[in-house]
């Protein structure tokens, strides 16, 4: 009895960037703070790139609450977005390289967002990684942590709830 | 609140780079609470099919709003941090529209600032968004107190 042979690793790199950058580019306001996503397998970790426009605080200097939350916020929803399109894309359920970033499928909705600060944010690039608590037919729970230089010190953390995209909407 | 506390309430809100990169105008300042504008803007958009804000940006003029609401605050001595803020989302902002939030101290400790706000469009009977969150607190020295 014969296996099929694997495909070839750059047809599985090809279909699971061609998905993450079709969830991610097509967000103006992902750009405008210009977060990015790096991927190893499913595994993402967004990046926040240090920028003026990014401070709260100027005499600190610190970075702005509101851009931490976003930056949390951004990461939960491509988390949650992403493991909801890896399945369909992995099944060949959804073409990857069909996907059109200005008319995405099945995105979720934020119902609420929580966001501790641990720490004071410094002027230096944040990274951040979400993990799917609970993903079910209706709602989804994301817990989010960011950290900057040391991946064990935490500057900030949110849980989130997410309202399911229709399966058939 | 006098024009003259109110305006320099308005220069130091709007000169914070993040607040101003986004747009914020300061609309008013009373005594531990604060009202903030934030202009519809394509770059802050979240969802390109419909044109509806990005929830991150509305967490911004929350957190910008509670953090003006605490420094507002007659007994507050300087800046504030946020420690928590919950955002509820309600509803969509209808696209094209301004998004004012109002927010305000509904009580006050030694050391902690508790902050309720809700994030408006045009149509004012129906928030946008509603938060609640608790800011540092540094409250001023006053009669008899260690300098």
């Amino acid at each position: 009895m014969r296996r099929p042979a694997p495909e070839p690793v750059q047809v599985v790199k090809q279909r699971r960037d061609a998905a993450l950058a079709a969830l991610v580019d097509g967000v103006p306001y992902i750009r405008y703070l210009g977060i990015t996503f790096e991927r190893r397998g499913d595994e993402l970790t967004g990046t926040l790139p240090f920028s003026d426009l990014l401070i709260g605080n100027p005499t600190l200097p610190a970075l702005h609450g509101g851009a931490t939350a976003a930056f949390l916020e951004v990461t939960a929803l491509i988390e949650l977005s992403w493991s909801i399109l890896w399945a369909d894309i992995e099944t060949g359920k959804v073409d990857a390289t069909k996907l059109d970033p200005d008319k995405m499928p099945r995105m979720p909705k934020t119902i609420d967002f929580t966001v501790d600060y641990l720490r004071t944010g410094l002027p230096r690039d944040a990274y951040a990684r979400a993990r799917v608590n609970r993903s079910g037919r209706r709602y989804a729970s994301v817990h989010v942590e960011a950290w900057q230089d040391n991946r064990s010190r935490l500057f900030a953390q949110a849980t989130g709830h997410f309202l399911m995209p229709e399966v058939n909407g | 609140m006098s024009a003259d506390r109110t305006q320099i309430a308005k220069q130091f809100i709007e000169a914070i780079p993040h607040s101003r990169a986004l747009g914020m105008k300061l609309l008013s300042v009373g005594e531990g609470s604060a009202e903030i504008s934030m202009a519809y803007d394509e770059r802050f958009v979240g969802d390109p099919s419909t044109g509806v804000l990005h929830g991150g940006a509305v967490s911004a003029l929350m957190d910008t709003c509670g953090g003006a609401a605490v420094m507002s605050h007659p007994d507050a001595q300087a800046g504030t941090a946020t420690i928590d803020l919950r955002i509820d989302y309600m509803r969509p902002a209808t696209p094209g529209q301004t998004i004012v939030a109002q927010a305000s101290c509904y009580h006050v400790t030694r050391s902690v600032a508790f902050v309720r706000a809700v994030a408006l469009d045009d149509d004012r009977e129906r928030p946008v968004a509603s938060a609640t969150g608790a800011f540092t607190f540094a409250p001023a020295k006053t009669g008899g107190g260690k300098k």
